[in-house]
């Protein structure tokens, strides 16, 4: 504890948790990308591909993304209300709880316990836990929130108030199912409705944990780690009311000449290129809050982080509507294209951020100084070209196999049977794969300048 | 700005943009004829269908084949008719998938004789040798666990009593041990002698692979 009376331990607890989940899930990620080329790695069924995507899914999604939520969440709360949570010990038991269900979710997941709605795939008696700890969550944050000594809430409060009440219903409302045993249940919705429900959660979940949570992280750090205050408030409250209204009506750009009614689709194309105007306004805000002070990307190594995590935001809420259209999304849809467009938001984006976040936060809620900014930048560098190549190699990939589904022959016949147009990939996967190594390596750095900063922790800490 | 001082009427203000969209695009056409369409020719699964697709939920097969054929020259070409809404009414979850590293499996039903199939789950790579999927022969080492179906297809609302969920699991128990199934050979070939008379999880998950837009025709054809 510091002498500032702020409740640290559970936002370091749930920081190095986030380091951990993500550690295991990037090694099943590895383990998967390799299965793609080699499929005598699905040794068992716990290890075939089928289960182990979703344990890389959930693994990263829920385990790593969140973790670092719930622990940057409570840091800034604690500073911008000026208060310490109001119940820190309700906090502690949402950190222990939180932990048991991404184990056993892990466990569940790699048995086969599997509802296959995406990024729902947990089970219902795991899904009322995610439940019961996203409640403690809210309770700490509405309570110290209610109670705070700070008159305005500033921006990333928004943010994290408007994720607190999207993800609660999203999450019951895509999770309704009707129980057969402890580990097996049946989905309310069926078909084309079901469908829609699922890309409606699944879209809006990557928008409330990958970007709300990640902009009020954004907004917080980057004026504190640059000493420089947001370009515009303005801007900032135009973008937030913007973004929070259009989001939830583009689910139906996944479901893209399915048999969903039309018109849903068409609508979540409209709202999807809309989306680019609030995304982009907090791109700009980022890129004007360093007017002037452009040298920072030289001789501040946090800066980096940021304005390079916020460009790949840009460039993802670019790519994203593009992908929406209906004539592109004919040709890229279930292709690697669409991979690597969401592996450059989580490995860019979510990453680069979360990353520059704990560098800044972790060393101050322990009174210490990060063990080394040289590794910090090698951290950088490596997960930004492993990302890069990552993410490029699959959009050629995406490309590739887009035209040769399409491809005919001179009398109208199809050019390529659909094996030849998966083998034709295996270089890509293997040129994948060696990105996601050094990526991986690039996050092992990060992780041990954090363990190490902690370890160096002076000893009047203790006090 | 007064609500930036008020977080209780922030976070109800931020609920009711959240709600607007959700209502319009989810909530009002989940009562809307057309996200619901029915056809007589669209038959619930059977009792071992629906076990075959537990089986094939469980597996995750539908993080590499999808199951809707889009209305395009080239996927009608591939895979044929492209799918139509009445088609998944009796699928709770559905499973249309995301990502086709597999091809697309809603018309494969009949495409293929069962022997092909156990063939192709036992091991891919026989058969295709630069295949990534992975092989599932363990399925045909496993006795299907039929202990719950009854319990499966009442919750789901097909209409089953017990006795005719027993008696579809029995007749099709007979169809693949009987001397004269057609895939006799292939079956034996990867099921353990011990569980020769009884239904294994792979003889279920391919029932549910032969289901696949089979009604699909008769609908066609009745249009």
């Amino acid at each position: 504890m510091s002498d500032t009376g702020y409740s640290y331990r559970v936002v370091r607890g749930f920081a190095f948790s986030a380091l951990f989940w993500l550690v295991i899930g990037l090694v099943v990620g590895l383990w998967i990308a390799f299965e793609m080329f080699n499929p005598a790695l699905n040794l068992t069924p716990w290890l075939s591909f089928g289960r182990l995507r979703v344990v890389h899914t959930n693994g990263l999604g829920l385990g790593f993304g969140l973790a670092a939520i719930f622990a940057t969440s409570y840091y800034i709360l604690q500073r911008l209300t000026r208060i310490p949570l109001l119940f820190p010990r309700l906090a502690q038991a949402h950190l222990y709880l939180f932990n048991t269900v991404i184990a056993l979710g892990a466990l569940s997941l790699f048995a086969g316990m599997n509802t296959t709605k995406e990024y729902a795939e947990l089970e219902w008696p795991l899904d009322i836990c995610v439940v019961v700890f996203w409640v403690m969550f809210a309770i700490n944050v509405f309570g110290t929130l209610i109670k705070r000594q700070e008159k305005q809430m500033y921006i990333s409060l928004w943010y994290i108030i408007s994720m607190t009440v999207a993800i609660a219903i999203l999450y019951i409302v895509n999770n309704l199912e009707i129980p057969v045993t402890l580990f097996k249940s049946y989905s309310v919705y069926a078909g084309a409705n079901d469908a829609n429900v699922e890309w409606w959660y699944a879209h809006n979940i990557v928008g409330f944990i990958f970007t709300v949570p990640i902009l009020a992280m954004f907004y917080y750090f980057l004026p504190k780690s640059t000493g420089l205050p947001i370009y515009s408030h303005r801007l900032s409250i135009v973008s937030f009311w913007a973004l929070n209204f259009a989001y939830l009506w583009t689910g139906a750009h996944h479901l893209m000449l399915t048999p969903l009614p039309e018109w849903i689709q068409t609508v979540a194309i409209a709202f999807s290129i809309f989306l680019i105007a609030p995304s982009w306004g907090s791109v700009v805000n980022g890129y004007y809050t360093l007017q002037g002070n452009w040298d920072q990307m030289r001789t501040n190594y946090l800066t980096k982080f940021f304005i390079a995590g916020i460009t790949f935001y840009g460039l993802q809420t670019l790519q994203g509507p593009l992908q929406g259209l209906r004539t592109l999304n004919a040709f890229f849809h279930y292709t690697d294209w669409v991979v690597g467009h969401v592996h450059m938001g989580t490995m860019g984006w979510v990453t680069m951020v979360i990353s520059a976040s704990f560098y800044y936060m972790i060393p101050r809620i322990i009174n210490t100084e990060l063990y080394s900014v040289k590794l910090a930048n090698t951290h950088f560098w490596l997960i930004l070209v492993g990302q890069f190549t990552w993410t490029i190699t699959m959009w050629i990939a995406g490309i590739q196999q887009g035209a040769m589904w399409k491809a005919t022959n001179p009398d109208g016949s199809l050019m390529y049977n659909f094996l030849d147009t998966v083998t034709s990939l295996y270089p890509y996967y293997k040129l994948r794969f060696a990105a996601g190594v050094i990526y991986f390596i690039g996050i092992l750095v990060f992780a041990w300048n954090l363990i190490m900063t902690v370890r160096k922790e002076p000893s009047q800490s203790e006090a | 700005m007064g609500i930036t001082s008020k977080p209780v009427v922030f976070a109800v203000l931020a609920a009711v943009v959240i709600l607007i969209g959700t209502t319009v695009t989810v909530f009002i056409p989940l009562f809307m004829p057309s996200t619901q369409p029915v056809s007589a020719s669209i038959k619930p699964y059977t009792a071992v269908e629906q076990e075959g697709r537990d089986i094939y939920m469980r597996e995750g097969c539908n993080n590499c084949h999808t199951q809707t054929v889009r209305p395009l020259r080239t996927e009608v070409l591939r895979y044929g008719e492209y799918s139509k809404p009445e088609e998944f009414a009796y699928d709770r979850p559905f499973l249309w998938g995301s990502r086709r590293t597999g091809p697309d499996l809603n018309r494969v039903g009949g495409k293929y004789p069962d022997s092909w199939h156990y063939k192709h789950l036992d091991s891919p790579q026989s058969m295709f040798e630069k295949s990534n999927m992975p092989p599932y022969g363990w399925l045909a080492k496993n006795r299907l666990d039929t202990s719950y179906s009854f319990k499966k297809t009442s919750t789901l609302g097909y209409g089953y009593s017990e006795s005719d969920v027993r008696q579809q699991i029995d007749q099709y128990r007979l169809t693949v041990t009987d001397k004269s199934y057609a895939s006799k050979e292939s079956r034996d070939k990867i099921t353990p002698p011990e569980l020769g008379k009884q239904l294994t999880e792979m003889d279920a998950l391919i029932a549910y692979l032969q289901k696949l837009g089979r009604d699909v025709k008769k609908m066609e054809a009745t249009k």
